[in-house]
């Protein structure tokens, strides 16, 4: 567990090490974007809120504006191999990138981890999620909604969870599965599923209201969540995306990041 | 190749043409020949599938499935479990969602009959439920045939309301547009492509069959 | 006697049905007036497939509409044969569907004697097996006679059943009607608008107009009130019922002998004693003072003037007894002044033409 987490934490860095490297010298022989150039940003559902926070940011360290497009990374990927005309990828995993980069769809030495996931276990009612987790345990619910783990990074981590706890099994019966984390939440958010694993980012969201009860899953029982940005190839040369990553690597907007409930480097 | 969502959709698509035929024709009938005030409300109410985006319905059935919505609230007064992510609340989705596809062309081919058969029925002496059944019906052949068709296969290619409401659990609410999405979704082009096509084939030979049935009770038609 | 009696309103849009009348419950009772008059409405209302009339409808002592009690016999329990104008079907059954369709339901078994008698009476056993819409007019309209009367009805409604018909189906047609006439013992009501059908087949009549009813009564006296528009038409006429008392071999004559007179008609010959019905149009009766001998004129008989009425500009209309039988005569209202024709009067009719009915 822990080396997973030192290898996926060295990479991380060695990417943004490589990003440095590459964009001094792109940024060079390009001019400073016009005040009003866009970007097209492909973004995995759960970043939506954090990205539209980072896009206030950007416009006004004088970057332009952000064209959002919010999806699961899946569908993202579909697109975009498929031709959509996007710049930047927010993706809520690491392959899906490092698949784009192999396929010469994105440019290898942009690919770097913008934020980690935090899952976290979730009820809207109050008190009914201890500090633990131990309502998984005493089963006071009827379903318990995850995000689908065949390709959600989400449902994934949600699952490890269940596994490392020796669930897996005995709740399998009492899960449903979500498209994506936004759709997981939106089942406990309903009332429909009376606990569900999302991530943090969506209960910190400050539009919405209810807060419920929670449990912040400590990492080591899933793997990091590492969700990675990427350049798209057909953006190689733009000034306007190579700015908006440059921003993505600032201070200003990792601290934007944190407060929306990721983890950051 | 897991076949579940097969089975289960066909199981859905039964399930809930059966139903859509219990609750429609009725519906169809009384459309087809009240002069109410209140037919073009119920009219537009029933054809609103039609127009909204699937969303809207899941959303709504969302909420109103909910323990605390009104529908789970009278399921379970009277015994019944949690509605969403269960067959059930796929079937009350579906229901909904493919009503207009069954009510319209029953009302269609009920006013196609018009008032003169069914009086010629009554001076006979046969009663309302009599002329329905031994007249209308049978008159109406091709538009039930049509109505059954419509519903099965919207039912069958029903997406957006299962994906809200059913939880994609396998075996009980994954279906097969939802485990070809998922499919997708997970990469797995392959799987996705050998269910797409199964449904493909399966919806030409559906269609097939009753255009095929259809010009054969037409040819035989008065 | 027992008497259909109806009283009934029927508001539909700006149209407003206010018909009532009582007619014998036997024989046939003809729905006379013209087109868009409420005929098949009215007839409609009384087969019950009126929801929204009012009123009070009676057939003998079942009483099948009365507002006041809320009593409203539903249709297809006032057990009442209907022949639709269109002769109409039931479009997916076999002719044997239909006739069994009715039959079932009067909880008669599938075929007995009565259903072979029908289908031979309608001459109708060729087409058993045959789909409706492979009919002509005049076979649709034997089956949907048939059908009607396998019904088992207490009295028969029919819309125009001639009025789809080309001539030769019509002519066809006609002896059934007349035969339903002899053979039946359940009241006939029968809508038209062709006054010579009515004249034909009719035992009484009530008269419309639009949305009302003006007049009714037997026919041979609704048809020659001088009160009333039959009598004012280009084909006012009377009826007259006779017997046939011999045969005028050299000329070819059928002779009749009726309350007034006797009269000769061409025609071919007909069985001794047998009752017939026979038509005088007013405009083919002429008056005259005296019994000319030499005229081609046949049937001359005393007559007396009852009443007379100025018609249009130039003619006037009389009406005469003529041995208790009732005649109309068109004459010009010059021919009335030089005759000096008044009430009372007795003259001598001479009639062109007789139409022999039945």
């Amino acid at each position: 567990m822990n080396t997973r987490v030192m290898r996926a934490c060295c990479r991380a860095s060695f990417a943004g090490l490589l990003f440095a490297a590459w964009f001094p010298v792109h940024a060079a022989t390009f001019p400073r974007p016009a005040a009003n150039s866009t970007v097209d940003v492909a973004v995995a559902a759960d970043f939506i809120d954090t990205l539209k926070a980072l896009g206030t940011a950007y416009a006004r360290a004088d970057g332009g504006h952000l064209v959002i497009s919010a999806a699961s990374t899946g569908t993202l990927y579909t697109e975009i191999r498929d031709g959509a005309p996007y710049d930047v990828m927010l993706s809520a995993d690491a392959a899906t990138p490092r698949l784009l980069v192999k396929q010469g769809l994105a440019v290898a030495a942009s690919r770097f981890t913008y934020a980690r996931g935090r899952l976290v276990l979730w009820s809207r009612s109050p008190r009914r999620v201890d500090s633990k987790g131990r309502v998984l345990r005493t089963g006071k619910f009827r379903h318990l909604a995850i995000a689908n783990p065949q390709f959600a990074p989400y449902g994934q981590a949600a699952r490890a969870v269940l596994r490392n706890l020796g669930l897996w099994h005995s709740l399998h019966p009492r899960i449903v599965y979500g498209e994506d984390v936004g759709q997981t939440f939106q089942f406990a958010a309903s009332g429909n599923a009376g606990l569900a694993f999302v991530a943090l980012a969506q209960i910190r969201d400050p539009a919405f209201r209810v807060n419920g009860s929670y449990w912040i899953v400590p990492q080591k029982l899933y793997a990091p969540i590492e969700q990675q940005a990427v350049l798209l190839s057909r953006a190689r040369n733009d000034a306007g995306a190579l700015f908006f990553l440059k921003f993505l690597h600032s201070a200003q907007a990792r601290a934007i990041i944190r407060r929306h409930g990721y983890g950051v480097d | 190749m897991n076949l579940s969502p097969v089975w289960l959709t066909l199981r859905l698509a039964a399930v809930s043409t059966s139903l859509l035929l219990v609750i429609g024709t009725p519906v169809a009938w009384w459309l087809a020949r009240t002069r109410s005030l209140f037919k073009l409300p119920v009219e537009s109410v029933v054809a609103l599938p039609l127009v909204l985006p699937p969303t809207v319905l899941g959303f709504y059935l969302l909420v109103a499935l909910a323990p605390t919505g009104f529908l789970g609230r009278a399921w379970h007064s009277i015994g019944g479990g949690l509605l969403a992510f269960s067959f059930t609340g796929l079937v009350i989705g579906s229901v909904l969602y493919s009503l207009p596809f069954v009510v319209q062309p029953l009302q269609t081919a009920f006013e196609a009959i018009g008032e003169h058969p069914l009086r010629v029925a009554a001076m006979l002496g046969a009663g309302p439920v009599d002329r329905f059944f031994t007249v209308a019906l049978p008159l109406a052949r091709r538009g039930l045939v049509t109505a059954l068709t419509l519903g099965f296969a919207h039912t069958v290619g029903e997406f957006g309301v299962v994906l809200m409401i059913g939880g994609n659990i396998p075996g009980k609410t994954e279906v097969l547009s939802i485990a070809i999405y998922n499919h997708v979704e997970a990469l797995e082009y392959g799987r996705a492509r050998l269910l797409s096509a199964g449904l493909l084939v399966f919806s030409f030979m559906v269609l097939f069959i009753v255009h095929f049935s259809n010009r054969r009770l037409r040819a035989r038609e008065p | 006697m027992s008497h259909i009696d109806a009283r009934l309103t029927l508001r539909r849009g700006k149209f407003l049905l206010e018909a009532a009348f009582r007619t014998p419950a036997q024989g046939v009772t003809a729905l006379f007036g013209p087109s868009g008059c409420g005929k098949s409405t009215l007839l409609h209302c009384i087969a019950g497939l009126e929801p929204a009339v009012r009123g009070r409808l009676s057939l003998a002592d079942e009483v099948w509409q009365d507002s006041e009690s809320a009593i409203f016999i539903p249709p297809h329990r006032r057990r009442v044969g209907y022949v639709f104008q269109d002769a109409g079907l039931l479009p997916h059954l076999s002719v044997r569907g239909n006739l069994g369709y009715g039959m079932r339901r009067a909880g008669r078994a599938r075929q007995d004697t009565n259903f072979a008698r029908t289908v031979e009476w309608a001459g109708i056993g060729p087409l058993l097996e045959r789909r409706i819409e492979g009919l002509s007019g005049g076979e649709r309209s034997r089956v949907a006679i048939a059908s009607a009367l396998l019904r088992d009805p207490v009295m028969l409604l029919m819309d125009e059943p001639l009025a789809a018909l080309d001539a030769q189906s019509k002519a066809d047609l006609l002896p059934y009607l007349e035969r339903l006439h002899s053979d039946l013992s359940i009241p006939i009501l029968y809508v038209s608008h062709a006054i010579d059908e009515v004249a034909r087949l009719a035992d009484h009549l009530v008269s419309l107009e639009p949305g009302r009813v003006v007049a009714s009564g037997a026919l041979h006296d609704m048809l020659t009130r001088l009160d009333l528009p039959l009598a004012h038409s280009d084909d006012a006429s009377a009826i007259l019922d006779a017997v046939v008392t011999g045969f005028d071999e050299q000329f070819q004559l059928v002779l009749l002998d009726f309350a007034g007179g006797h009269l000769s008609i061409a025609q071919q010959k007909l069985p001794l004693g047998t009752a017939v019905r026979v038509r005088v149009l007013a405009r083919d009766v002429s008056l005259s003072l005296e019994h000319h001998r030499n005229t081609s004129i046949l049937n001359i008989f005393p007559a007396q003037v009852l009443e007379i009425t100025e018609d249009r500009p130039a003619q006037a209309i009389v009406r005469l007894d003529a041995g208790g039988s009732v005649l109309l005569a068109r004459v010009t209202r010059r021919s009335v002044h030089s005759l000096q024709l008044v009430p009372g009067a007795v003259m001598y009719a001479q009639v062109k033409s007789v139409a022999l009915l039945r």
